[in-house]
């Protein structure tokens, strides 16, 4: 019964981190892309546009839901809902953290370990594609059948790198869990050098993070692969004609499998929650550090604010960093909270790094993307697949 | 529980199977082969093959079956046309499906063993004893098979380019 409880306390716990992670980083998103550009981003909807989301919410709940007069009816409808349930659910098995104790109850930061937990991920974003594919063909136009076609075809290509980049860390790990893989990263090498796998011996997965982490960025459907939606060819592609809460539903996909795939990342590549430092090196103290800098910068902006509402909010959210970092000083504040850090650091930096490509590059061709995922990519996976196993296989 | 799942995936893959056969338009009988391949999948991870159920998943429903709704897709196949049936196979099918089902039959009878029977989740077989087996045990029809695949695909490019 316990068990039950925890297992549900969990799951709702996690859902709504993830939806509101999800809401905001379309948030971050905008405010990020529009600074790169000289704007200042969605500005109006509460301090500095914050409750923007949700006002998009709104806006798209009550919009007409149009369904095309010859449109495949049940398709239509099934797609976008396959595309969001997919994504949401492959993040059950990411680890978040390590075991901690929570009024007397040991539980584990992750809602399920998996012993095949990297290719239940994988089984999950392969089925993803069905939920973009049947989008395109039942909605019975031109443009979302070019966008259907183009995406089957890229993720297809994409998903055979995404996998051999994986394999490398997975060889070096010795394990399919996700949980095991971080801890085969605990602890540092020479006294400094974190165990992950970028930096582990025999053979630091340098190529395999690279060759992911492009062909992450295809499989998300992200700049500069967005080619199943390259809004000057295909007008939306796959979605154009969705609209209301089927629109968001697919946007909503797209960025929890980016979140997915910002995780996954962090676990495989980064040694998940742990710190980058060794405690003797006084690591403990970074997430204060880190929180007492925004509050710093925080309050220098608010000296140059131009209106006193806004000199208001920016003090207020300085004063709340502030406390966050206090929180931190206390020892069983950062016991849970240290891996949770962490690990948001590691997966945040990601998800920056996608939109600051998506705000500096263009897109690609299509023949120059599949030439580049086939020709390139792949046996560059490959050929790091096959180093790695070469160097593991000598050095035992 | 084991067996009300495993009541209800058998039939889930029982009833897409013989929808696959009566729809008459490509994609719906292409997804009710995925609903076939996921319930498969679903069967093995109730006898406690997860690595085998997630391979399935990732292979079967997850690239084949992608690529056969790619075609459809890209060929634009429409509604097939019912034609109608021959004289031969209203008489004859029926009796010989049964005769084929009734030959299935004794043969699982006569090679495997009645006396036990399967347990769910009875499969003891980890990753990495399945690894082992496939590249210690059985590399050499492993790597056979691979080079016949790899056959098929040249063979494939050979066929479907235009000039060489």
């Amino acid at each position: 019964m316990s068990f039950f409880l925890v297992a549900v306390i969990k799951a709702l716990v996690l859902i709504a981190l993830l939806l509101l992670t999800l809401v905001y980083i379309q948030w971050v998103e905008r405010k990020v892309v529009a600074h790169i550009q000289g704007r200042w981003g969605p500005f109006r909807v509460g301090p500095h546009g914050l409750l923007q989301p949700f006002a998009d919410a709104i806006k798209l709940l009550t919009k007409e839901d149009l369904i095309p007069p010859q449109a495949h009816r049940f398709l239509f409808l099934l797609a976008p809902f396959l595309a969001v349930s997919l994504a949401l659910v492959s993040i059950a098995v990411i680890p978040f953290g390590g075991e901690i104790n929570v009024f007397g109850v040991r539980t584990n930061l992750q809602l399920t370990d998996l012993n095949i937990g990297v290719l239940f991920i994988f089984a999950v974003t392969a089925l993803g594609v069905y939920g973009i594919a049947l989008a395109g063909w039942a909605s019975n136009s031109k443009y979302p059948l070019l966008g259907a076609l183009r995406s089957s075809a890229q993720l297809i290509s994409y998903e055979l790198s995404l996998s051999l980049g994986v394999l490398g860390a997975l060889l070096l790990s010795g394990s399919l869990s996700l949980r095991e893989i971080v801890d085969a990263q605990a602890g540092f090498a020479w006294g400094f050098l974190p165990r992950w796998n970028v930096f582990q011996g025999p053979f630091p997965q340098v190529i395999g993070f690279l060759v992911y982490l492009t062909a992450a960025f295809a499989e998300t459907n992200r700049v500069p692969f967005d080619l199943p939606e390259a809004e000057t060819e295909l007008v939306a592609g796959f979605h154009a004609e969705y609209s209301s809460m089927k629109f968001a539903m697919f946007f909503m996909a797209e960025y929890a499998n980016m979140i997915t795939v910002a995780c996954l990342a962090t676990v495989l590549f980064l040694g998940g929650w742990r710190p980058p430092l060794p405690e003797s090196w006084g690591i403990q103290f970074a997430p204060v550090a880190v929180f007492g800098f925004v509050a710093a910068v925080l309050f220098v902006h608010s000296q140059s604010a131009f209106s006193g509402k806004q000199q208001n909010s920016l003090r207020i959210f300085g004063v709340l960093a502030v406390l966050a970092g206090a929180a931190f000083v206390l020892p069983g504040v950062r016991l849970v909270f240290s891996p949770l850090f962490w690990f948001a650091a590691k997966s945040g930096f990601f998800l920056f790094l996608y939109i600051w490509v998506r705000g500096t590059l263009p897109r690609f061709r299509y023949d120059q993307l599949m030439s580049f995922g086939w020709k390139f990519l792949f046996p560059l996976g490959l050929l790091n697949v096959l180093a790695t196993a070469l160097a593991i296989a000598l050095s035992s | 529980m084991d067996i009300f799942l495993f009541l209800t995936f058998a039939l889930i893959a029982v009833g897409c199977a013989v929808n696959l056969l009566l729809q008459r338009h490509p994609i719906s009988s292409a997804l009710s082969l995925i609903g076939v391949m996921g319930s498969l999948a679903v069967l093995y991870l109730l006898l406690g093959a997860e690595f085998i159920a997630a391979i399935q998943v990732i292979i079967y429903a997850g690239a084949i079956m992608v690529v056969f709704l790619f075609v459809i897709m890209l060929l634009n196949a429409g509604v097939e046309e019912r034609t109608r049936r021959s004289k031969m196979s209203s008489i004859f099918g029926l009796p010989l499906l049964a005769v084929l089902f009734s030959q299935i039959a004794v043969i699982v009878y006569r090679v495997f063993d009645h006396r036990t029977t399967v347990q769910f989740g009875g499969f003891v077989g980890t990753t990495q004893d399945l690894g082992r087996s496939l590249f210690h045990d059985y590399v050499l029809p492993f790597e056979v098979t691979s080079v016949l695949i790899l056959v098929a695909i040249i063979g494939a490019v050979y066929l479907g380019k235009k000039e060489i």
